[in-house]
Formats: structure tokens, sequence, C-alpha cells
């Protein structure tokens, strides 16, 4: 019964693979259903953005749902939400009005509470699904209200009426329902610093749903922001532009500082997601300035790119999602720090993770690389701008992307050799057993996925690029090229990641012939890892994620703000000997301590000031309501 | 096409044996300054001669991560010949992803470099995998902006193309913009290479060194060719800040004459380039390891600053 709710799931993912490939390509379609919904009816357009998330969601529902058929035992609870949630973000691109919209986007934050409350004995996951329900709801109110402003505006809720109407609106109007449905959208796609939610929420749901989680549902924050920012309101002004370049700066740079320091796999994993939501907001950003500015190639060139990687996170942040849920399956825990030596014990799963963490760190020849790559070439060619200010804007942007590049290349050494390498650091990671065959076939999809988005740029830029002109409503020619290179406006730069792969795929075994034509010693002894003349090794002698993570720690201390703790219990006789050392160096939130809990503090002092109109006397109500009647007669 | 292939063989062939005798020329020079009689320049061969003959002792610690590190290590470097301008300005490899290829290639290196200092589990390899990794990390910020401070002057990011464009303006030397960007590189290219005042790479048990405690489990031919590749490292980056900031003497690929000009020309830079990096060694000592990314962090202002003088000018 499980397996068979999970392979509708699966077919339903195919269908919507099929016809968002074929909304993609510019194939339109309607249904309208007046009667079936108040205000508005349910309506729903297919068109090629919307068909693009349609099929992303499906690519990634396929291998998720997949996985949940080898995982049983943990799917067995939440099939129906599961059902819901897949469904319900498959309207979410092709909703066409705003009753539509906002009914699956409602359904899609309910379903996936539920499952984000999957373990309901967990205080931790109760705590998380409760904040997960608060920041979604907060962003649903601003989304309401950004909507039925524009609604009330216009005076219809259908979303192409807004498109028509967009240059007639008054720029107040534009600029204060631009800022409400942006606040919405960010807070789904968890930009800094409406990202509190996100590594709370994601790690708590079943594996399969947080690959879902990360790989998609935050992207339809993305899309929202990207009809926001370039569709529904026409072209806006630069401010807009320039706050999602700063805004994707940010989240990018604090997203991985986060996770560099997060010892938990599936956390450190949900903290990298803030991250690529920022890349993909730098793309976004610099479309919408370019845009402004009348430059529509340049335009278009973000919009590729952000797009670009929004199908590659997809990708790569579900595969690593299915991974570290193989992973936590096999040894119980989510501490990287009892982990260790899995490569033994798991090699697919090893290698699937090895693959997602280089195609997530960006390195050539796999997708990251293509994606963060068409991104730096869009940042780069800012000088065609005349505004010096803004100049300084992708500035910051492109040394923010430089740094959260290497950022996350260290990040993903640490998750990848603390957990997979070296000597097993619990007996619960020394017995683990390698994950079933559904799991690996799902892994194995979504890595084949990243190698073809990687070495196949030629093949995905010109239907993203029929997707961003029609965004922009312009046909630029951005990018051309041929069968092994993309070129990028022109002469300035181009890309040929075939090339790079099968040039290092060469390189790679030219010193393995070379070696052996020049006589080279193949004599080989296994031997215990060299130690300073101790007798034995042990998993306590490694290197931990924490000793890992510490000269980041130290160097960005005004971020991380670490506070230290030491206990050292001495021996009564001597205090040459030891018996006991604690140490704990954790860090603070900066949102939490800054913003959050005053925040609250200021909700809970309001909230008090008015329980004390609430006496219980019924005398006292009854005033009120006489109070409240005059009021309205003289405000009549 | 088979001029290009011919000229890609020619150019590997460059990087992949001039290496050790740059790396051998640097060590003579620094011993002869401090007073020393030193090692012949051509060291570095037999160093890796004798190592070829020795026999591998892999920890049993290890997986096949371990292992497939050296080669992969040597394939980015290859592959990086190919894309930095050596002796023409059309290197072979140009149309393949540029400047950032070449970033991006070498934090593959370092990837699996580090992978493989975690992989034999002792704590000499993660203490320098984690260093590693910090220092390249801290590094990309400056070589992104300074060259896109590069790529604003010359309107694209080919490193041919900047060469060339470069090659014709005479007063150079005398640009603000271009020596700020000229300092900053040189300043990561002494981080990433490892070279003091970042790292020591005439040490072994020291406990703030970083690469050579990362690759302390390898011997053998593994050895041979971590060394080689940290060797082919520094070569494809000395090249590339001689070849970006004195354009001349770069070959248009017409014929082997002018080639050959361009891979003398190449010499005496590197020359150059080599005396300056000996003298520094000489007169500055190693920075605490914490200093060090105050050093970047200054690498990083002098990128910024070159940035701006080329917004303000313009």
């Amino acid at each position: 019964m499980t397996r068979l709710g999970y392979g509708v799931v699966a077919l339903m993912g195919a269908a919507a693979v099929g016809l968002g490939g074929y909304g993609m390509t510019g194939g339109g379609a309607a249904l309208r259903l007046p009667s079936l919904l108040p205000l508005g009816g349910l309506e729903l357009t297919l068109d090629p953005l919307g068909g693009l998330f349609l099929a992303l969601i499906g690519c990634a529902a396929i291998p998720a749902s997949i996985y949940a058929f080898g995982d049983a035992a943990g799917a067995r609870r939440g099939r129906f939400a599961y059902a819901v949630f897949v469904t319900s973000m498959c309207v979410v691109p092709v909703a066409a009005n705003t009753m539509t919209f906002l009914i699956a986007w409602e359904l899609m934050s309910l379903a996936s509470y539920f499952l984000v409350l999957h373990d309901r004995q967990s205080k931790g996951s109760v705590n998380a699904a409760w904040i997960y329900a608060v920041m979604t709801h907060a962003g649903l109110a601003c989304l309401l209200a950004g909507m039925l402003l524009l609604g009330a505006d216009v005076g219809s809720p259908r979303f192409a009426d807004w498109r028509a109407a967009a240059p007639t609106l008054t720029p107040t109007t534009r600029d204060a329902a631009f800022l409400l449905l942006a606040l919405g959208f960010a807070g789904k796609a968890g930009v800094v610093p409406l990202h509190v939610w996100l590594p709370l929420a994601h790690p708590a749901a079943p594996s399969h749903v947080s690959a879902l989680m990360s790989g998609v549902m935050i992207k339809l924050g993305v899309y929202g922001l990207l009809r926001v920012s370039l569709d529904w309101l026409g072209i806006g002004p630069s401010w807009w532009g320039a706050a999602l370049l700063i805004a994707g700066a940010a989240s990018s740079l604090i997203g991985v500082l986060y996770a560099l320091v997060e010892h938990d796999l599936k956390r450190l994993l949900a903290f990298h997601s803030i991250e690529n939501i920022g890349i993909i907001l730098l793309g976004i950003g610099s479309a919408a300035l370019y845009r402004v500015a009348g430059l529509d190639a340049l335009a278009a060139l973000g919009l590729i790119a952000a797009l670009y990687h929004t199908v590659n996170h997809a990708m790569f942040k579900a595969l690593l999602f299915l991974g570290a849920g193989a992973v936590v399956h096999a040894t119980g825990t989510r501490n990287m720090e009892a982990m260790g030596g899995l490569i033994k014990r798991m090699p697919w799963t090893a290698v699937c993770f090895l693959v997602g963490s280089a195609a997530i760190a960006a390195l050539p020849p796999l997708n990251g690389f293509v994606s963060e790559w068409l991104t730096f070439l869009a940042l780069f060619q800012n000088m065609r701008l005349e505004a010096v200010g803004q100049n300084l804007v992708f500035t910051l942007g492109i040394a923010s992307l430089a740094l959260t590049g290497g950022l996350a290349m260290a990040c993903f050494v640490k998750a990848f050799g603390i957990t997979f390498l070296a000597l097993p650091r619990s007996d619960a990671a020394a017995r683990a057993h390698e994950a079933s065959r559904p799991v690996r076939v799902a892994m194995l999809t979504l890595v084949t996925a990243c190698v073809v988005l990687g070495v196949g740029p030629t093949l995905v830029v010109p239907t993203l690029e029929s997707v961003a002109s029609a965004v922009l409503g312009t046909a630029p020619e951005a990018i051309s090229g041929d069968w092994l290179t993309v070129r990028v406006s022109g002469q300035f730069a181009s890309v040929s990641t075939a090339a790079i792969a099968v040039v290092l795929a060469g390189s790679f075994c030219a010193p393995l012939v070379a070696l052996r034509l020049v006589g080279a010693s193949r004599r080989t002894r296994a031997y215990e890892t060299w130690g300073c003349g101790r007798i034995v090794q042990t998993p306590r002698m490694e290197y931990t994620a924490t000793a890992f993570a510490s000269p980041f720690k130290r160097v960005f201390d005004f971020f991380y703000r670490p506070t230290k703790r030491l206990d050292i219990e001495f021996h009564p006789e001597s205090r040459f000997f030891v018996e006991r050392i604690e140490y704990e160096n954790p860090t603070r939130s900066i949102f939490e301590d800054w913003l959050y809990r005053p925040a609250l503090r200021l909700l809970h002092g309001g909230a008090r000031a008015a329980g004390a109109l609430q006496s219980g006397s019924a005398n006292q109500y009854l005033a009120y309501i006489l109070a409240a009647l005059l009021l309205m007669l003289v405000l009549a | 096409m088979i001029a290009t292939l011919a000229l890609a063989v020619v150019q590997i062939a460059i990087v992949a044996f001039g290496a050790p005798l740059l790396v051998g020329t640097l060590r003579t020079l620094k011993a002869r300054l401090v007073g020393r009689q030193g090692p012949s320049p051509w060291q570095p061969y037999a160093d890796v001669r004798k190592l070829l003959a020795k026999e591998v002792v892999v920890s049993t610690t290890t997986s096949w991560v371990f292992r497939a590190t050296p080669y992969a290590l040597v394939a980015t470097l290859l592959t990086a010949a190919l894309i930095v301008p050596v002796m023409t300005v059309r290197p072979p490899l140009a149309f393949a992803g540029n400047i950032i290829l070449l970033v991006y290639l070498f934090m593959l290196g370092t990837f699996f470099l580090a992978l493989a200092g975690l992989d034999a589990g002792s704590a000499f390899g993660g203490m320098g995998s984690s260093r590693e990794v910090a220092v390249a990390a801290l590094a990309e910020p400056t070589v992104v902006v300074a060259v896109f401070a590069l790529a604003l002057r010359a309107e694209s990011i080919d490193l041919g193309r900047i060469v060339e464009r470069f090659a014709g303006e005479p007063w150079l030397a005398a640009n603000p913009a271009h020596l700020l960007a000229f300092a900053a590189l040189f300043i990561v290219m002494l981080a990433e290479t490892g070279r003091l005042p970042v790292d020591n790479p005439a040490t072994h048990l020291e406990l703030t060194m970083i690469h050579e405690a990362m690759v302390l489990e390898y011997s053998g031919r593994y050895l041979a060719l971590v060394e080689w590749a940290s060797a082919m490292k520094l070569f494809v980056f000395m090249t590339l800040l001689a070849n970006l900031f004195v354009p001349w003497g770069l070959a248009e690929p017409t014929g082997p004459i002018p080639v050959l000009v361009g891979a003398l020309a190449l010499a005496a830079k590197l020359a150059v380039l080599t005396a300056a990096v000996a003298l520094l060694e000489t007169a500055v000592a190693k920075l605490r390891l914490f200093r060090v990314p105050e050093l970047l962090a200054g690498s990083f202002a002098l990128a910024f600053l070159s940035l701006m003088a080329i917004f303000v000018v313009r």
C-alpha cells in the first residue's frame, strides 16, 4: 500500500516532467473552472517559466519517491501528506489567479508542516515544526496583503491582468506590492534574515521530504521572486534589483558560514540551501538591474544563470539529502562526529555523495560550475552600467560569490571527509550497511542528472534562453555557440565543460601510463598511518569536524561570536594527571540575538499590555461593545 | 587543428618539465642568498627519479580516494597548463572557461588533496587539510576581483585577449590599477603555492606547517606526483603573473620561431620573478597562522582598490 502510494507519486512526477517540458518549449495550455472556487475560480495556465518549475518538481519527485520506496519503514507514516505536498507544489507554478495560487501555496505549506512533524516524540522536531508554521504563515500574510492590494488596484485577481496593467500603476502601489510579495516569497525561499526556520525544519523531515523541501519547495519562493521582480509588476525601479543582489550576496555568504560550523549532516545541507538561494538571487538581481538599464541581452544572461542554478541546485541538493538520508539510516545519527570510515561500508553512497559534494562546490566539470560560471559572467559585465553605485553593488556580489565558492569547497571537504573517510568514530558507524537498491537507484539517477547538466550546457542553455526571453518579452542574443562551446556576449567569454571533462580524463590517465613507461616501482606495502611512534591508531586521534572548522571560527569570530567553556577535573593526588576534560565552543546566531529575540520580546510585551483589556467582567465587555458601536456611528 | 594540438603538446611539455627546474632554481637561489652552497637547480629531477624507484607505503586506514588523488591533482594542473598563455597569446584550451575555470581547477585539486589528507586518519593530515582549505577559500575573492579589474580594462575575460590588449599599452607599468592588481595577485600566489610568509615549503615537522602536513602520508610514486604537481602549480601561477603584467614577447601562433621566442621571453620573465620570490623568502619570516587571514584581507583590499581606480578614472 505504501509502495503503491509512492509509485503513484513517481508517475505523477513523470507526468509533471512531460507537461512542464511541453510548456517550457513554448506549448501553452489553460484550464478555467470558475464555479469550483469562490473569488475567481480555479484557473491554471501553462507558460514557459511555470513549465520549467513544473518539470523541475517532477524531476526531483521521481527520485525522492523511489527513495521512499526503499526506505519503507521510515516512509510509511505521512504518505498522504507527501502526495498532497507534491501535488500542491505542482499546482503553484501553473496557478493563474490569486485564489488558486494561495490555496495551492497554503496546502503545500500545511502538508510540509505535517511532514516536518514526522517524529512527534522528539521535542526538537515539534519546536522546528512550530517555528516553521509561524514563519510560513507570516510569509502567507505578506503574500495575501500584497495580492489583495494588487487585486484591488487592478480590479482583477488574475495574474495576466496584473501584467497588462503594471505600467499604469502608481509607483507607490508598485513599490508596496513588490515589498510585500518579495518579503513573502523570500521567507519561503529562506533568504537571510528570514532563513531561521529552514535549518530547523528541513532536517526534521524524513530525508526524501528534506530532498524535496530543499530541492524544490524553496525554489517556489524563487519562482515567486522571479514573477514579482520581472513579470507581474513590469520593469521596476533599480532599487528592486539592487535589493535582490544585496540579499543574494548576504544569503550566500551567511548560509555557507553557518554551514561551516554545523556538524549535523542534514542541518549542514539545509544551510547550504540558503547559500545557493543567495547565488540564484545574484542572477535574478543582476537581471533586474540590467533590464532597467535597457541591456536586455545581459538581463537574459543573468536570468539564464539564475534558472540554470535553480535546476542544478534542485538536482545536487536532492542527491545530497538522499545520500545523507542513507547515512543517517545506516548509522542512526545525524552527528558527523560519530561517523567516519563509511566509504568502506557504503561504497555506492560514498561515490554518489562525493559527486554531489563536487557539484555543489562548483568544481568543474560538474553542473554547479556551469551555473556559477554563468553567474560570474553576468556579474562581470556591470561595466556597461554607468552608475558607480550600481557597479559597487555588483562588485559586492562578485566578491561574495567568490568567497562563497571557496568556503563551500572547504565545507564539503569537511562534510565528505569527516563522514566517509578515515576510521569509524562510533560503533554504529563501524556496523553501517550499504543503502537498499531503490535508494541507490534514486541517487544514481540524480548523479546522472548532475553529470549531464554539467557536461551538456550546450543542450540546456538554448531551452533556458527561450524561457528567459519569454519572461523578459524580448529575444536578445545573449548566448551563442556550437555543439562544444557556450559563448557569452559575443567575444567576452566562452565555456566548454565537455572539453574540460575530456582533457581532465586524458590527463588523469596520462601519468598512469607515463609511470609505467618510465618503469616506476610498482611495489606497494600496506601499513599503519604514521603517528610519531605511538602504538595503535584509534579514531580518537583523528581530526574532528569541530577541529576542521576551527580556523574559520577564528577568522570569522566577529560573525560567529563563539563562547568557550573548559572544565578540567584533576586527579586528587596530582595536578599533572587529568581525569576528565570537557570543552565546549558553541557559536551564537546574530539573527536570533539581535533580531528575533527583541521582536519576540516586543510581541510578548504588547500582548501582555493588551491583556489588561480582558478583565473577565461581563459588564466591561458590554461597555466595549457600546463604545465600539458609538465609534462606528461617529466615523460613519 | 594539428597546429593547436602540437602547441598543446609543447605547452604541456614546457610546464611539466620546466616546473621542477623552476623549483630547483628557487632553492639554489635561496641557499646562495643565505651563504650556503645549496643543491644544484636540477636536484628536483633527481628527487623525482629517486621517489619513482621506491616502494609506496599506503596506510591501511585509507580508501581509494587516497590513491586516486595524486593522479587527479596532476590532471587538474595539466589541464590548467593549457588555459594559461605560456608562450603564445592563444592558449589551446582558452575556449573552455578562461580564468574562472583556472581558479576552480585549482580548487578541484585542493579539494581532492584535502580529502586525501583526512583519509589516513592522522591528526597531521587533518590539520594540514583544514588549514589548506582555509587559505585557499580566503584567497579566492582576491583572485576573482583582481581578474575582474583586469577584465574590465581589457573588455574580455579571455586571458589571451587580456595579454594582447595590454601588450599594446606602452605605459602599462605606470598604471596604478595595474600595479595594485599585480600586488594583490602576487600575495595570492605566495599563499596558494605555499611559499613564505604563508607556509614554509622547507620544513616537514613543524606544527605551523600547512601543505607539507597534508601530504605527510604520501610516499614513493604518489609523493613524486604530488611534489611534481606542486611545482607545476607554482610554474602556472608564476607564468600567469609574468605574462599578465609583462605582456611583451608572446607570440601569435604562427610558426615554430615565434613560439621559440615566446618561450625564451617566458624564461627571462620567470627568472626575474623567481629571483624576486627568493629575495622575499630570504627576507621575511613565516607569519603566525592566524595572521595569514590578515595578509589575505590586505591582498583583497589591494584588488578592490585596483577596481576602484578603474571606476574612478572611467
